[in-house]
């Protein structure tokens, strides 16, 4: 069984240095940079599914050159190859541009399965899991608490987060499947998958690679645009109650009873 | 003259969600700031509920009924019927450029909706929107990184798809209730559809709450609860609020409370008028999940927890003593 997971090198949230340059793009200079969290338990149900039935994970991403530096670290975890899609005329992609560069990559390699993040820690948006499901034609079943693929019968079963519990979906494969953390706690590479890495394959493609056109895609064809950003608005200060508990229950509820929230 | 078409999104029981009201109310107010139009659309396999009560937020609404739907995920087919409608020339002035806009929530269903229409219908989308107004063009605000920057963003060309975060506004209904038209599924012919997926089975959890996300008031709790029965009193609590109960992930991780209630980065973002965080020391993880909850109430024995920066109450102490008799007060309170 062959499955590529979408990953992407985000800036790292817990360094909180995250913001954007005088273009309104993201700064990538400003921040280290660590693969999106919500991928990385997408990686981890992918190296799971393959230790069961056999095959291999390939990494896909696009990134500026040394997103390579960031998919060693998801090689370490043990995925067999990556895909770095680059190009200069992809800075300031918008969504449109990212999943229709994304479902080009793919179309250029063979799956069974291709799994995506909840969403990315710097945009939120998570629609680019669907948008490349529509690109390819291929089933799309989001939000997977469990996914069991039959690889005999060509299928695959995945539990759907409802409100009210979960969906059982299936479909024949090649599908996407969207992953949520509910799938299993990301594993820390080993020390032997961090030495193995550093010899995998990366496979750089440029947009003339896939056959596209620097104009129609990435930052010269957005379709979005960020006008302007500020910090949000600063809290007020903080009121620090100490004493008995029944001086701090009377505290929350005056401040509640005075906001009108009870 | 724009056009903001509503997305509604149905509930399993076949009402609308209340979050498509909310959006409804939107799309409303970018109608009257352009002299454009809101209308609705509704794709199910039997629309008319969700559909009627979706018009009682917008003067049109049509529902297409696509009996095809039913046994099937929703989004897909969805998502090619909102296309369908949506993609000719809506604007009406003949030339066919389209200058629509597609608004939806920005819950699971709606970013699902949201990621297939945007590669069917090439519109760029602005996700998770905090607030919109017309200036000229559709203004769009949101978060950046978790929250940490608001982004003000626009579309490039006309049109575009946006999905609006719960709460965002209050809905509004209309004074009379707007028209629904009904229309069949358009058809495209079948190898042209994307493809279907078979729900096998739907399978209720015990446990299962009303979605935090829409919430105006969220009791959550940490690793300082403790564990399940740690939970009840949060539990309690959020009843007594009339709220739901969130969680941090550590809380989740440790199987004391479905993830469907985790609140944080790889969890839900949530923005409630109250957020009464028991236990919880405030990592940038989680409080990227609630930092802009319009009050945030804190307890917690750390009073040099980081949540003690962005508070704006912080009771230092036992959250079980604490929480018990903030549960006294609030019951002698409503008597």
């Amino acid at each position: 069984m062959h499955i590529v997971v979408l990953t992407k090198p985000v800036p790292d949230p817990a360094a909180a240095a995250e913001r954007l340059g005088p273009d309104n793009r993201l700064d990538r200079a400003a921040s280290p940079t660590v693969v999106n969290g919500n991928d990385e338990y997408a990686l981890e149900a992918a190296l799971k599914l393959v230790e069961a039935h056999g095959g291999e994970v390939t990494l896909l991403t696009m990134a500026p050159p040394n997103g390579a530096d960031t998919m060693r670290k998801a090689l370490a975890m043990g995925a067999t190859r990556g895909v770095l899609v680059t190009d200069p005329a992809l800075a300031g992609s918008c969504v449109r541009s990212t999943d229709e560069v994304l479902a080009a990559a793919l179309r250029e390699l063979s799956f069974d399965l291709v799994f995506s993040g909840f969403d990315t820690s710097d945009g939120n948006a998570g629609v680019v899991g669907a948008a490349i499901a529509a690109r390819l034609r291929l089933p799309y079943l989001s939000n997977a608490a469990k996914i069991e693929p039959d690889p005999a019968a060509g299928r695959v079963r995945v539990h759907r987060i409802t409100p009210t519990g979960y969906d059982v979906l299936e479909a024949p494969m090649p599908a996407l499947v969207v992953c949520t953390q509910v799938l299993g706690e990301p594993r820390y590479p080993s020390l032997k998958g961090i030495m193995s890495a550093r010899s995998k394959e990366i496979v750089s493609r440029s947009l003339a690679d896939l056959g596209l056109d620097a104009g129609a895609v990435g930052g010269a064809a957005a379709t979005t645009e960020v006008l302007d950003s500020r910090k949000p608005p600063a809290r007020g200060a903080t009121t620090v109650v100490r004493g008995s508990a029944e001086e701090g229950a009377e505290a929350i509820v005056s401040l509640l009873a005075s906001r009108r929230l009870i | 003259m724009p056009r903001f078409w509503v997305a509604g999104e149905p509930n399993a029981d076949g009402s609308i969600s209340k979050l498509s009201t909310e959006v409804a109310t939107v799309a409303r107010s970018l109608a009257a700031a352009t002299g454009g139009e809101a209308a609705g659309i509704v794709v199910a396999p039997e629309p008319g509920r969700a559909a009627a009560e979706l018009a009682e937020f917008l003067p049109r609404v049509v529902a297409v009924a696509d009996p095809g739907i039913a046994g099937h995920a929703w989004s897909t087919p969805a998502a090619e019927g909102v296309a369908a409608l949506t993609g000719a020339d809506v604007d009406g002035d003949g030339d066919g450029d389209g200058d629509s806009y597609i608004l939806l929530g920005a819950g699971p269903d709606g970013r699902d909706l949201a990621g297939t229409l945007a590669a069917l219908t090439g519109l760029g989308v602005l996700a998770n929107a905090t607030a919109v107004r017309w200036d000229g063009r559709l203004v769009v605000e949101m978060g950046a990184f978790g929250g940490k920057l608001v982004t003000s963003s626009g579309f490039a060309g006309a049109g575009g798809i946006v999905t609006i975060r719960p709460n965002m506004v209050t809905a509004e209904p209309l004074p009379t209730p707007g028209v629904v038209e009904q229309r069949g599924p358009a058809s495209p012919a079948a190898n042209e559809s994307l493809p279907r997926v078979t729900i096998v089975d739907s399978v209720a959890e015990a446990g299962a709450a009303a979605p935090i996300e829409e919430a105006r008031v969220i009791v959550a709790g940490g690793r300082g609860v403790g564990g399940p029965d740690g939970f009840e009193l949060v539990g309690e609590l959020a009843t007594e609020l009339g709220g739901a109960v969130g969680a941090t992930r550590a809380a989740v991780d440790s199987g004391w409370i479905p993830y469907s209630q985790q609140i944080g980065q790889t969890g839900k973002i949530v923005k409630p008028a109250l957020y009464l965080a028991l236990g919880i020391s405030g990592a940038i993880q989680h409080k990227v999940g609630m930092q802009t909850a319009e009050t945030i109430v804190a307890v917690n024995r750390d009073p040099d927890a980081p949540i003690a920066e962005f508070a704006d109450l912080l009771v230092v102490g036992d959250l079980f003593d604490v929480g018990r008799a903030l549960l006294v007060a609030l019951r002698e309170r409503t008597g």
